[in-house]
Formats: C-alpha cells, sequence, structure tokens
C-alpha cells in the first residue's frame, strides 16, 4: 500500500545528510563557488557520494549498491535541494535508474560506488515522453545535445542515439563539454559536442526508448523532492526572518498580510511534500501508476518551489534582494527546476493523455 | 509494533464475530447499535463502559469494515456530525461520570442528534465575545441570549453551549460550557434560510432556559478551556474518509467534461487540468495525515486539510457551473429545504456553487485559519489586541 510517511531509517538518513552538508556545504560556501567557471563541489560529491554511500542507494546490494531505493534517494534530494547543494546527484541518480533498466551490472559497480559519476546525456528542460535523439549513431556518435544539467562532473555519458542508448566516455575522443552560463549556476549546464565520439551501444530500440523514458520519469519524480526541500528552506527562512525584523514597532511577521501569505506558502509546501512522497512512493515500488505519480509531481511541485522561493526574496525586503543572501541562489533553483524535465503545462497535458481528459 | 496491530486487529476480528454470533445484523436497527456500544465495538478508543475497550484509535477501521462486510446497520455519522465529530471528544474528556453514562451511548447510536451553540449575532470569528448570559439561581442556571447559524438545531435534542457567566471578568476568562436541554421550555428555534434556498441552519433564540447545574461542563468560569477541546476536534474532523481518485467534486467535474465534447474549449481545458492537479495534492494530503495519524504522529496538516478543500470546493464548484453555460443558468430547486446536512454531490452544480460558499465560512473562517497556521504552526507573533 502506499506510504506517504518516512520511516525511522529516511529520518536517521536525513539526519546524517542534514549534518553532512551543514559542516561542509554552508550556503556561504556554495554562494562562494558560483563565481567561479565550474561551481561542482568534488569534495562534496566524495563524502556524499563515496564515504556516505548514497550514489548506490537504489542499486540493490547484489549489484554493488546499498540496496535502499528511490524513496531514500528522494529524502537526499530533499536536503540537497534544502541546502541548493551543488553536486549532480540527481543526474547521476537519473542515470542508474536508465542502467538499471539495462540491467548493465559491470557498469553499475562502479556508479554505485560513486566512483564514477554517470549521467543521462539529454537536454534538462526535456519533457515527459521519448525524446527525439539529436546524435547519429552507428558505433561512433555525431551530434550536439544542449543544456545538459550535472554533466559537466560527470564521468560516463548516457547518450540517447538515432538507433539506441550508448555509454560514452566523457573525457574520452570526439567529446567535449562547453559550460552553459545557466540561470541556476548551482545546477550548470552544458553543451556536449560529439564528433565521432566512440560509444558503445548498450540498449536498442523498445529497450533503448523504454530506459529513457523511464529514467526521465524517474527524473520527474525525484526533482519533486528536491522542489519541496527548496520549497521548505524557504518557508523557514523567511519565518525566521519575519519574526526578528521590526517596522513600525513591531515585529513584521505579526502584520496579516504578511502572515496569510506565509500560512498559504505553509499550505502548499504541506501539499507539494504529499505529491513528491507519492511520486517517490510509485518510482520505488514500480507502481503502475507511476506515470501519473511523476507527471503529477511536476505539474505541482515546481510551482510551489518558484512561489515559495519568491515570497523568500519579497519578504526580506532589500536585503532579499542582494548577492551577499542566499535566496537568489533557492530562486534560480527553484525557477530552473520549474523546467527541468519539462514545465508543469507540459506535465498537464501529460495528464490529460493519462487521466483520459481530452483536449 | 506492525505485529502487535496485527494480532489486536485479528482479536478485535474475533470479537465482532462473537458479537454478530449473538445479535442479528438484520434485527432492529436501534436494539442492534445499542448493544454494539455496550460491546464496546462503537468506537473502539473510548474507554470500558462508553462504547470502546480503549484500544488504539487506529484499529476503529478494522471493526467498521467488519461490520460492513457484515451488512450490519451504521449509526449514520453524518446525521449526527457535530455529535459525534465535536459533542462526543468534548464530553470525554471534560465530563462527569454521570453524564458520560446519560449521552454518550445515545449520541452514538443516532438517537440522540446534537448541535453547537456557539455563534452569536455579535461573536463568530472572535468566539470570546459571547454575550448570552447564564446566571446562577440555587442549584439551576438561568440562560438568556441568542445563538444564530445554528446547523442542526431544528434536528437536535441536546445542544453544547458557551455562555457567559461573569461578565466582570476579561472575555476569555468569564465564560462557562454548559450541555443545553433543547426541549425544555425556553427554547425557540426559527429555521434561517440560507443563500441556496434551504434551512440548513437556524436562529436559537434562549429565554430563562433553566438549566441543572448538573449539565455544566467543566469548571465555572472555565468555558474558554472546554471550548478549545471542541474547536480543535472540529479541525481534525474534517477531510474524513479516503477517497479516491476523482473521488468527491472533481469527479463530477471530470465526467461532464468526458461526456460533453460540445462544451470544451483550450482555455477551460487547461482550468480542468489545474483542478485536476490540485484535488490530488488535497487528496493525498489528507491521505498522508490519515497515515501519520494511525501512526500516532499527529501533524497539524489538518488545518492545510480544512482551508485547501475548502478553497478546492469553491473553484471546482465556480468551473463546474461556467463549463455547462447555458445549462449553467438553471438551478433546481429554491425550496425551504430542512436539511441537516450539505448534499454536495447529490443536487446541481449551481447548487455546489452556492454552498461550497460556506465552506470557508463554517468552522472557522479561511482568514481566521491562516491566522492559526502563522501562529500556531509558524510561530508568528499574533496580531497587537485592543480588547484584552
Ligand atoms: C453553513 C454554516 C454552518 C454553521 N454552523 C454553525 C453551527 O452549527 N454552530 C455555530 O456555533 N456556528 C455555526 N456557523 C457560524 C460560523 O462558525 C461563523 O459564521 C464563523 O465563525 C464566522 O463568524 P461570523 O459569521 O461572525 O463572521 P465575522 O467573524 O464577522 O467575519 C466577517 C469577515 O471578517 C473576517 N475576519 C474576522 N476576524 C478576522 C481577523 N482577525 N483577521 C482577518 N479576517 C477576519 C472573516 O474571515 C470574515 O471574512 C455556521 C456557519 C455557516 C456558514
Amino acid at each position: 500500500m502506499t506510504n506517504l510517511r518516512y520511516d525511522e531509517t529516511e529520518e536517521a538518513l536525513r539526519e546524517s545528510v542534514r549534518a553532512l552538508l551543514r559542516a561542509h556545504s554552508p550556503w556561504s560556501a556554495v554562494l562562494a563557488r558560483v563565481d567561479g567557471v565550474e561551481s561542482y563541489d568534488p569534495g562534496l560529491w566524495r563524502r556524499l557520494g563515496t564515504d556516505l554511500g548514497l550514489a548506490g542507494l537504489a542499486v540493490p546490494e547484489a549489484l554493488g549498491g546499498a540496496g535502499a531505493g528511490f524513496r531514500e534517494v528522494a529524502v537526499v534530494l530533499e536536503e540537497l535541494g534544502r541546502a541548493v547543494a551543488p553536486v549532480p546527484y540527481l543526474g547521476h541518480a537519473v542515470a542508474v535508474r536508465a542502467l538499471l533498466t539495462c540491467v548493465e551490472t559491470d557498469l553499475l559497480g562502479e556508479v554505485a560506488t560513486g566512483e564514477r559519476i554517470a549521467v543521462l546525456a539529454v537536454p534538462f528542460a526535456t519533457p515527459p515522453g521519448p525524446p527525439e535523439p539529436t546524435v547519429v549513431g552507428g558505433g561512433d556518435l555525431t551530434g550536439t545535445i544542449v543544456g545538459v544539467a550535472d554533466a559537466l562532473p560527470a564521468d560516463l555519458l548516457l547518450v540517447p542515439a538515432t538507433d539506441g542508448l550508448y555509454l560514452v566516455e566523457a573525457d574520452g575522443p570526439g567529446v567535449s563539454r562547453v559550460p552553459v552560463v545557466s540561470l541556476d549556476a548551482t545546477r550548470q549546464l552544458c553543451d556536449i559536442v560529439l564528433d565521432g565520439a566512440p560509444g558503445r551501444r548498450i540498449a536498442a530500440g523498445h529497450a533503448a526508448v523504454g530506459a529513457v523514458t523511464d529514467a526521465l520519469t524517474a527524473g520527474a519524480a525525484l526533482l519533486a523532492a528536491e522542489q519541496v526541500g527548496v520549497a521548505q528552506w524557504c518557508l523557514d527562512t523567511t519565518v525566521e526572518y519575519v519574526k526578528q525584523r521590526h517596522q513600525f514597532g513591531r515585529p513584521v511577521g505579526s502584520f496579516q498580510a504578511v502572515k496569510h501569505r506565509l500560512a498559504d506558502v505553509w499550505v502548499s509546501v504541506t501539499e507539494a511534500r504529499a505529491v513528491a512522497r507519492y511520486a517517490a512512493d510509485c518510482l520505488a515500488n514500480d507502481s503502475v501508476d507511476t506515470p501519473v505519480a511523476a507527471a503529477l509531481a511536476q505539474a505541482y511541485c515546481g510551482d510551489v518551489a518558484v512561489t515559495a522561493a519568491q515570497e523568500c526574496v519579497q519578504l526580506h525586503g532589500g536585503i532579499g534582494f542582494t548577492w551577499e543572501h542566499p535566496a537568489h541562489l533557492y530562486l534560480k533553483r527553484a525557477k530552473s527546476a520549474a523546467i527541468g524535465f519539462g514545465t508543469a503545462d507540459r506535465h498537464r497535458a501529460k495528464l490529460a493523455i493519462l487521466a483520459d481528459l481530452p483536449g | 509494533m506492525a505485529d502487535d496491530d496485527d494480532a489486536a486487529a485479528d482479536r478485535l476480528r474475533d470479537r465482532v464475530a462473537a458479537f454478530l454470533g449473538q445479535h442479528d445484523p438484520h434485527g432492529d436497527r436501534i436494539e442492534f447499535l445499542r448493544a454494539r456500544f455496550d460491546a464496546g465495538l462503537a468506537w473502539v478508543h473510548y474507554p470500558v463502559g462508553l462504547g470502546g475497550l480503549g484500544a488504539p484509535r487506529h484499529l476503529q477501521p478494522v471493526v467498521d469494515a467488519a461490520f460492513v462486510l457484515a451488512g450490519a446497520p451504521d449509526n449514520q455519522p453524518r446525521r449526527n456530525s457535530i455529535g459525534i465529530g465535536m459533542a462526543a471528544p468534548t464530553l470525554l474528556r471534560h465530563g462527569t461520570p454521570d453524564q458520560h453514562h446519560r449521552f454518550l451511548r445515545p449520541l452514538w447510536t443516532g438517537e440522540e442528534i446534537w448541535c453547537q451553540l456557539f455563534s452569536e449575532p455579535g461573536a463568530g470569528s472572535d468566539l470570546a465575545g459571547v454575550t448570552t448570559r447564564a446566571v446562577r439561581d440555587g442549584d439551576d442556571w438561568v440562560v438568556t441570549g441568542q445563538k444564530v447559524w445554528t446547523s442542526m438545531a431544528h434536528r437536535a435534542r441536546w445542544a453544547i453551549l458557551l455562555a457567559r457567566t461573569d461578565p466582570e471578568l476579561p472575555k476569555h476568562r468569564g465564560m462557562t460550557y454548559f450541555v443545553c436541554d433543547l426541549s425544555g421550555p425556553g427554547v425557540e428555534v426559527r429555521p434561517l434560510r440560507q443563500l441556496t434556498g434551504e434551512a440548513e441552519f437556524n436562529e436559537v433564540f434562549l429565554t430563562d432556559v433553566r438549566l441543572p447545574d448538573s449539565l455544566r461542563l467543566g469548571a465555572v468560569g472555565e468555558g474558554w478551556q472546554v471550548a478549545r477541546t471542541t474547536l480543535m476536534n472540529e479541525r481534525v474532523s474534517i477531510g474524513g474518509a479516503p477517497m479516491p481518485r476523482e473521488g468527491g467534486m472533481i469527479g463530477l467535474l471530470t465526467r461532464t467534461w468526458r461526456d460533453r465534447a460540445d462544451l470544451r474549449t483550450p482555455g477551460r481545458h487547461d482550468e480542468i487540468l489545474r483542478l485536476w492537479v490540485r484535488a490530488e495534492a488535497a487528496r493525498l494530503t489528507a491521505l498522508r495525515l490519515r497515515q501519520q495519524l494511525v501512526a500516532g504522529e499527529p501533524g497539524p496538516e489538518g488545518s492545510a486539510v480544512k482551508l485547501s478543500f475548502a478553497g478546492l470546493a469553491q473553484a471546482i464548484s465556480g468551473t463546474e457551473v461556467e463549463l455547462l453555460g447555458a445549462d449553467g443558468l438553471r438551478h433546481d430547486d429554491w425550496s425551504l429545504r430542512r436539511s441537516t446536512e450539505p448534499d454536495l454531490l447529490g443536487r446541481g452544480a449551481t447548487y455546489r456553487y452556492l454552498r461550497a460558499r460556506g465552506n470557508s465560512i463554517e468552522g472557522g473562517t479561511s482568514e481566521i485559519l491562516r491566522n492559526i497556521i502563522a501562529e500556531r504552526v509558524l510561530g508568528l507573533p499574533a496580531e497587537p489586541r485592543v480588547d484584552r
């Protein structure tokens, strides 16, 4: 049966991830990085993915992973969202999902330990459904894929091509990755140009389409968890701020215009959490409702995070509009994520089909 | 824990089976319900002797399901929603043993319906402003005042009543809580017609109504504390039974959408999809809340559920009327019905639209709910007050 709660192990996992992030990736450190050429934090990935063993959370123990599942992955993502952590965890989890479908056992061992970061090479904005490959296959791959998330620090690229799904070494011959100046510098995009890059085909035909579709569905479902984390941080931080900021001789949080808006944010974050938990639970259990749950998650949670971040900037007043305050990191993460794996309207269009609500 | 629960659930099923062996579910309805209460199978989390077994609350569905399976009659909880949802937990918590034994059984069986005499013309959101007076006279209290918007008063035998017993004290402290006998002299119930045409609620005039002191609930002057138990249960009791996807109003809207291709436009399509998404989010939130309650983790999500269900019902019903176009201009019935509960699914779209306006007023307005969330959940400072 559907379980929308967090169990004790999940809460314990949350605590350890939160503690690690508090110690090694405070927002001041994230902010310092976004001015650099590449904002990813390889040290943080090592601690999180390898030392804590979270890279292979969803990989079965027999294949070298931790043998947990996507519910746990979602909990990690909530915390990463809460910290706008610059690590390629989401991209890696999506690639793991594709690899699980392909049953690439050797490879899974490597990615499960976090030694090698894998990423599905599709534009971050790819809406649900099988994408149209822009890469010509046939062994050596040629083509361009624009706006790929988490690909800069990746070691392995899973490339959908015209004749199947290929595995490409990210720093191999014929591969160039061009960093994009991204709205969300904490999840930097890059364009991938393949010019006769050697690749190994790991799935063809229906299997390839299925693997990519499954991975994109997983991405939509898991991104919702991150969005909940982003929204929750924005809400908590704003609530704390309006309690202590005084104007007109009283805390601004005592003004009803402010209180009601924050109450509404709280309601929508509460709802987004239930929606995201449902998506993670469906994904973890291979429920037949997973496509609906994932589309629902991206039709709902993206906007909740954006609204929470916008309110965070607004209710912090002038301070909220400065580079020194972390609010903008969350706003940028939220707005980018609302486009990631397809915008809400595209997911509604998907739901129209899945729920039989024809236009 | 789960194993214990499974074993406890099995024992409860055995109890129900044994009970059904001795009581014919197809015999006299009230006799059957009384016996069920006496066997402790009414609300299992209540104490032994008061309809329960002192069992964990989350096992109640096990018992209910077993009775449903046997085709047994239920106590029609919606007919006595204020009694079961609000009066009973307040009586249990603050009542005397005599009051427990007098009131709980007929309340649960539905032989006696309850209503809530809280609101007054001058005191709604600010409930502590009630002016209905109760004056001590020997062993009795003499009550005089006017209550308003009282749902169910035309069917009720008993009411929970908040009255002022000490006008000298600041407003929260001078109040006392009573059980009011509506069958006594001095009580006049007048239908108060609603914008739907029907009269679910009433005006209630209390003129020198004599209530023995044995009908007082809690200490003199402690009425506000007792009322808080009632109000807390009012918000918790919403969101009730589990609902399937497209259960409730959204299901009516989507059915019309599927059946009537002639009504579809692109703009309306997106609106319907947005409502479908919101309805699903609210449904899953209520489900999550129930799962947390079952696990013994009551969260503040109840306030979220009441607030968003009200907004959603209003949005869905508004869209439905417009979607119907020409048919949305027609209403099914303006007659003054004396209904006891909103018939949101049984009647036409315009009725739903109109009745749903009450969802954000009854049981605390959405504005007050936002204040409560802001202050009690988020811990934001209270408004400065001029009245205390
Ligand atoms: C269908 C229905 C059934 C009802 N059944 C019962 C019943 O059985 N028993 C009973 O006792 N009562 C009942 N009520 C009454 C209900 O509880 C009150 O109507 C409600 O509490 C609001 O009070 P009011 O009508 O006095 O509005 P007011 O309190 O006068 O409010 C008017 C407006 O001002 C807003 N407002 C008030 N205070 C604030 C504030 N501090 N901040 C921001 N906005 C504020 C309100 O939200 C509202 O929009 C029922 C009402 C309805 C509609």
